[in-house]
């Protein structure tokens, strides 16, 4: 064991000189997951805004109703417009995204049941807003036939009106917001998801090194020196496997902390994320050295394993979830990626050590056979 | 098995599929004594040293060290073998000190020891000015200089050289004659194995001869070279057909041997003063036109010559 421990060290030394390895194991991860987090993570938690206008050229109570529809909406900002021609001028100018003009005598023609219509006036650059726009204008309209015995019968009930036609108007709210604000409770936030990706897909690069480095100490020469040292032969293999192992649980320890500090990512249970963390770098260790040892260089070996570590972590969706996936949800645990992920994941849902031995049995499972193997 | 002799090996043979490497290769190093494999590329010298290192197996033979069998994986036995391999085996990306100080561990050294030991090396070897510099930086004779110090690290009973002076500067190769010789004289057993008949003649007590896998003879350069007889060695630098004016040459009585090398030919006859003249002239009748000839007293080379046919740094005659 303590051959295996100096032949460690001495590569974690070279590891360290080498600013590949550092790049690899933290700088890119962590990165990514900063980068991903900040693009695609904005993109998609970001929430859906719109400021529009409303101009009431009607005396009766229908337009008030809608404006107080309208400001019930935590997304819509209204602004002040008295004319048509202000409105039109809002618009133009991309000072609201949307502008809706109620005629004069529109409540009186609505309800004598002689029809009416609201003028939604869009600015050039705000397509979504107004479509949202249009549809709060539509529903609002669409219900006004039967509204008009809606509104009497709600009226009579001491009911505000508005109150339900904010409950229809939400139904025509943008579904991509409403699923949104659900996915934030079960999935944590995108950045916490993209720090486990990048995490577990960098695991098995930053593993690499060290099961390679049989191949790599045969072509520099010194495998030679070292099996001519009294030394066991197992020492060798155990000391590249005890260095790829330091460095995986090194970057990957790192990675939890820097992105828990640095990209408010949740983890969550330590107990849970230690022993997924543990497990998981065997399981990379395992499966990289089996891969490993099908090569006859340094360089086919970093391909064979770049290979391994793109396609599992795609298929183990690292880069994007595929737990709803159909077939993929399946397959993705074939890879120790796949399962690392639906622990990692588990946990930050707010799951205990617990709730993850599946994840954590499948993780050990790969780490053995493939070990043993290797 | 005689403890006294530091390596006995004896019925080594390695085959890799139907190609025999090495075939029933024997012998024995006394302390303080150095002994050389002599032979061309491809003899057979990296895969003897490699079976008594223990770096490959062995598909008959037996080795031992101070009367203790010397198999693979047989750690403390090999705690007294140092290895120079022919190709430069160090860290680049370490300085000196740290590649003398992790193979020192392996060694299980004590650090205060390992210290001792490590300066004496870099001294020893002209680099302890640069021991804390990366050996990415040296040269190639100081990289090959520190891959020989890697092999004294642990002081052991017998040190193996394979080809330590492959690609080495004259200036580095002397310094690194001087060492081994200095080592021998220290009382440690060397294995030495080399193609250049120079160094065999210049470091080596006792010489082995190897060629295609075999051991052709054995033993002191003087008993080697009287293998060959009472012949003196011609070598004659010629411009034109050399393998005709070679076979012409070799015709002539008195003469055994004459091999056709890029514009020259080496010639073993016995009597050679008094059959020059005939030499010359069977030569000269082929067209060839000789520039310088230089008689020479037997060596290595010439024993070489002797007992294969071949020259020793050729892979085989020149084409006629």
């Amino acid at each position: 064991m303590r051959d295996a421990w100096t032949i460690a060290t001495k590569d974690l030394r070279r590891r360290l000189r080498d600013r590949t390895a550092i790049l690899v194991a933290l700088v890119l991860p962590f990165g990514l997951a900063y980068i991903f987090s900040l693009t695609l993570g904005d993109i998609e938690t970001r929430s859906f805004e719109a400021t529009f206008a409303v101009v009431s050229l009607d005396s009766g109570h229908l337009p008030d109703e809608f404006t107080s529809l309208l400001e019930s909406l935590d997304f819509v900002s209204l602004r002040d417009a008295a004319t048509e021609t202000a409105a039109e001028t809002l618009a133009s100018d991309g000072d609201v995204d949307a502008a809706m003009i109620f005629p004069q005598g529109f409540t009186a023609d609505v309800q004598t049941g002689r029809g009416s219509a609201i003028h939604v006036i869009t600015a050039p650059n705000a397509r979504i807003a107004g479509l949202v726009a249009e549809s709060l204008a539509t529903s609002f309209a669409s219900n006004l036939d039967a509204t008009g015995l809606s509104i009497a019968t709600v009226a009579d009930s001491g009911a505000p009106v508005a109150d339900t036609l904010t409950a229809r108007a939400q139904a025509v709210t943008p579904g991509a917001e409403i699923r949104a604000a659900g996915a934030e409770d079960k999935s944590g936030s995108q950045s916490t998801f993209f720090a486990i990706g990048m995490a577990v897909f960098f695991l098995f690069f930053a593993v690499e090194f060290g099961v390679r480095g049989v191949l790599e100490e045969r072509e520099e020469g010194t495998l030679s020196r070292l099996l001519v040292a009294p030394i066991l032969p197992s020492s060798v293999i155990g000391g590249k496997a005890l260095a790829s192992f330091a460095v995986g649980l090194t970057s990957t320890v790192l990675l939890v902390i820097a992105t828990t500090w640095l990209l408010e990512a949740r983890w969550g249970d330590p107990l849970g994320v230690a022993l997924l963390v543990l497990f998981g770098v065997l399981a990379a260790v395992g499966v990289t050295a089996l891969v490993a040892t099908l090569a006859k260089s340094t360089a086919q070996a970093s391909a064979y394993v770049s290979i391994v570590a793109v396609v599992g972590g795609l298929l183990g969706g690292t880069f994007f979830p595929i737990s709803q996936a159909g077939f993929l949800s399946t397959i993705r645990f074939l890879s120790p990626q796949g399962w690392l992920m639906e622990g990692f994941q588990e946990l930050s849902y707010g799951g205990s050590a617990h709730d993850i031995v599946r994840p954590l049995s499948g993780v050990l499972t790969i780490a053995l056979v493939s070990g043993t193997l290797a | 098995m005689d403890p006294s002799l530091v390596l006995e090996c004896e019925g080594l043979r390695k085959t890799f599929g139907d190609r025999v490497a090495v075939d029933d290769v024997g012998f024995s190093i006394a302390p303080g004594e150095t002994y050389g494999l002599l032979g061309p590329n491809g003899a057979g010298k990296t895969t003897t040293i490699s079976m008594i290192c223990g770096l490959l197996t062995r598909d008959t033979g037996r080795v031992s060290l101070h009367g203790r069998n010397l198999d693979t994986g047989t750690v403390e036995v090999k705690a007294d073998v140092g290895f120079v391999p022919q190709e430069i085996a160090i860290y680049p990306d370490l300085t000196a000190r740290e590649n003398l100080r992790f193979f020192g561990k392996l060694y299980d050294l004590s650090k205060p020891e390992l210290d001792v030991r490590i300066d004496r090396i870099l001294d020893m070897i002209g680099l302890a000015d640069r021991e804390n510099e990366r050996t990415d930086d040296f040269s190639g004779g100081m990289k090959r200089r520190l891959n020989i110090g890697l092999g004294m690290l642990n002081d052991p009973k017998l040190l193996v050289l394979d080809e330590p002076t492959v690609g080495v500067d004259p200036q580095s190769r002397n310094a690194i004659l001087d060492s081994v010789e200095a080592l021998a004289g220290e009382g440690m057993a060397v294995l030495y194995t080399t193609h250049y008949m120079e160094e065999a003649e210049r470091l080596c007590d006792r010489v082995g001869i190897l060629d295609e896998g075999t051991l052709k003879a054995e033993g002191t350069r003087r008993e080697l070279i009287s293998l060959v007889g009472e012949h003196d060695r011609l070598r004659v630098e010629a411009h034109g057909n050399v393998g005709a004016a070679a076979a012409a040459a070799a015709a002539v009585a008195g003469v055994d041997e004459a091999i056709p090398h890029d514009g020259s030919i080496e010639l073993l006859a016995r009597d050679v003063r008094g059959s020059l003249a005939q030499i010359v002239r069977a030569i000269d009748e082929t067209g060839t036109g000789i520039t310088s000839i230089e008689v020479r007293e037997p060596n290595l080379e010439a024993v070489f010559l002797h007992l294969t046919g071949r020259a020793l740094r050729d892979e085989g005659p020149a084409e006629a």
